[in-house]
């Protein structure tokens, strides 16, 4: 407990003491999972502004509201055909368990969504529980092959990820089992730091050649989804375009991650909230807004994120670090092997120890065993059924009959950073600073 | 069976050697007019034998399984990348990253291949009878790459279990690559790849270079040696 009248240095917080110490005894920078801690502008800084005299709104529990997307329908001769736009973001079999990765399936398919691999193959358990599986392809090609290529129902070329854009994944030996070595080529044991670029092209120009191949190898059936990491988003989107892709999937600087530098977590990248809007833009300048459709994730918790992504011009959505939540990650659950870690529920950023107190992050086969599929599947389906109906619950209030009819016109915001950022006005006023209307 | 791809297109002829009627017995087939075109053979899955007459693009045979492709000319950037299992032959020179993350098979080049040849192989054979650019093998996890000539600068940077051999000089090598003893083991899994592939080369002109694996782990003394 913190003595009366003591005064916290503000530059120096003890928890930056805390870390300059750590880093003068060990010498290394701090590795951890998931995504940013500090604050940015998010969606909690966007309201609605609902239905009123000029609008009316639809019945809210009666009238229906279409939730379905089609993702990939500009060159692919099978889109997906999705019932929810929420769709589950890529995490790799190594740094999640096979359980994690089957729930996570189970879950997906439930509610007739897609769910994605990551760095290191495809497994035959996702495969199997995943009624839509998205194939990524990235610098590592750790596991990748032709015949899961073509297994796939869709794939993603990954150029970035939200929580480090320009650097390349990371598993740490305490994960890297007999299994997981074998599916990566690689000695049990070691840390295995990934590429970060592709190992054969080089620029949007190379990517586009490159997806001509992935198409000649699929008979031009999948569609092919570009992951950026939010950085200069609006280039970045327009070169995917370019590139040919038929999604673009854009990561936020709250984006999780199994492991990496914390400086990258935190210090590169750009929230969520203005990389959308930069992406948008960018679709729209090149008149391909809903012909690529646009893929958002990084910080999507709720009903009303969604809601406000899809309002901003996003097609659908991705969570990862919340499905993994839906799966009891941080949960308040084996409170003593949290400790060990030198955690409690709520603060566990551990995903890179290989000690998931909740058998998710984790190839240790006891602490998996705390993660029945079955039943992950089913509190990951609930979650989703739940963001779902949040989902239609504004849309309705805004007088949506589909939620991709939500629009900017619908939001304001309630700081000036935010209003900046979304480019709408903050709320009560007409004011979005930094934009002026075109004479 | 002979395709010309001046008159007929890439994707119709992809698709057709993807799906090779296993009844039919026409096995070879030759592609004439590759004109530097992309992706021509890629993703092939059957035992058969192609002939391609001319230089080609980009990704020629990329992600090959089983198949024999030989291209009688130079070939683009990622010949044969992640293939799987079969023979590519190119008879000419190859751009960047020839074999790139390849898993099986044999990738045999009779000229100069460039940059980054086997980055991240998974446990091809490659053999170049020329010289290899900078950073070839690097981050190479599995497999065999054989130069016959030189390689540039940087070989071998931060390689796993893959093994380099090389007849002429190597410029440098990259981190954590080092010189290792010539044993039985290696000539012998040497004379096996070059007796399949009716290569005339006495292994003990070779020199073998691998991992030194010190920085298959964080060790923060190590630090300096990128």
């Amino acid at each position: 407990m913190k003595k009366k009248g003591l005064k916290e240095f503000k530059t120096f917080p003890q928890s930056t003491i805390n870390e300059i110490q750590r880093a003068a005894k060990e010498g290394i920078y701090q590795i951890r999972g998931l995504g940013a801690k500090r604050k940015v502008p998010d969606f909690d800084d966007l309201v609605f502004l609902g239905a009123s005299m000029s609008r009316y709104p639809l019945e809210g529990y009666r009238e229906k509201c279409n939730t379905s997307v089609v993702l990939g329908d500009r060159f692919a001769k099978k889109p997906l055909k999705l019932d929810i736009p929420i769709t589950i973001a890529g995490m790799s079999f190594g740094a999640l368990g096979a359980n994690a990765k089957d729930a996570l399936g189970r879950g997906a398919s439930s509610m007739g969504t897609s769910t994605t691999t990551g760095d290191g193959g495809m497994t035959k358990e996702e495969r199997g529980s995943s009624k839509y599986l998205v194939y990524q392809l990235l610098p590592s090609r750790y596991g990748m092959n032709p015949d899961d290529l073509r297994k796939a129902d869709a794939i993603e070329v990954v150029v970035g990820q939200g929580a480090k854009p320009g650097g390349g994944g990371m598993l740490l030996g305490q994960k890297i089992n007999k299994r997981v070595a074998g599916m990566r080529t690689l000695p049990e044991g070691i840390d295995q730091r990934s590429a970060c670029r592709h190992p054969d092209w080089t620029g949007p120009d190379d990517l586009e050649i490159k997806i001509q191949e992935l198409r000649e190898i699929t008979n031009w059936e999948k569609p092919i989804y570009i992951k950026v990491g939010a950085a200069r988003s609006y280039y970045d989107t327009a070169l995917a375009v370019k590139a040919g892709a038929d999604v673009v999937v854009l990561d936020g600087m709250q984006g999780g991650t199994a492991a990496t530098q914390d400086v990258f977590i935190e210090h590169v990248g750009i929230p969520t909230l203005g990389a959308l809007r930069e992406a948008v833009d960018a679709l729209k300048e090149l008149n391909m807004h809903r012909k690529v459709q646009l893929i958002v994730s990084g910080g999507i918790r709720t009903g009303a994120d969604v809601a406000k992504a899809l309002a901003m011009g996003a097609d659908a959505v991705s969570i990862g670090s919340a499905a993994m939540m839906a799966l009891n990650c941080n949960a308040d659950l084996y409170r003593k092997d949290y400790e060990k870690l030198g955690t409690e529920p709520g603060y566990c950023h551990h995903c890179h120890t290989g000690r998931c107190p909740v058998g998710v992050a984790t190839q240790d086969p006891k602490l998996e065993k705390r993660l029945d599929p079955k039943e992950g599947g089913r509190q990951l389906k609930n979650y989703l059924t739940t963001l779902t109906l949040e989902l239609q619950t504004l849309a309705r209030a805004n007088g949506k009959s589909d939620v991709r009819n939500l629009e900017p016109e619908d939001l304001v915001a309630l700081t000036v950073e935010a209003a900046a950022m979304a480019r709408v006005p903050l709320a009560g006023t007409n004011w979005i600073p930094g934009f002026k209307e075109k004479d | 069976m002979n395709f010309d791809l001046s008159k007929k297109k890439l994707t119709d002829i992809n698709k057709y050697l993807q799906n090779i009627d296993r009844k039919s017995n026409v096995r070879k087939f030759k592609i004439e007019n590759p004109s530097g075109h992309h992706a021509i053979c890629a993703g092939l899955k059957d035992d058969i034998d192609v002939t391609i007459n001319g230089h080609t693009g980009y990704y020629c045979a990329g992600m090959n399984q089983k198949a024999s492709v030989t291209v009688h000319g130079n070939v683009g950037t990622g010949v044969a990348e992640n293939m799987m299992s079969g023979n590519v032959f190119v008879k000419g020179n190859a751009s960047q990253s020839a074999g790139a993350t390849g898993h099986g098979g044999n990738l045999v080049i009779d000229g100069d291949a460039s940059s980054r040849c086997g980055i991240s192989m998974k446990g091809i054979n490659i053999i170049v009878k020329g010289s290899v650019g900078h950073m070839s093998a690097f981050m190479a996890q599995k497999g065999n790459l054989i130069i016959f000539g030189d390689a540039d600068e940087d070989l071998g940077d931060s390689i796993y279990e893959a093994k380099i051999f090389v007849k002429g000089k190597v410029k440098s090598l990259g981190a954590d690559c080092v010189e290792k003893k010539m044993d039985d083991k290696s000539i012998n899994e040497l004379r096996k790849i070059f007796k399949d592939l009716n290569i005339s080369e006495n292994p003990k002109n070779f020199k073998r270079y691998g991992s030194a694996r010190k920085l298959y782990n964080f060790k923060i003394d190590n630090a300096g040696a990128y």
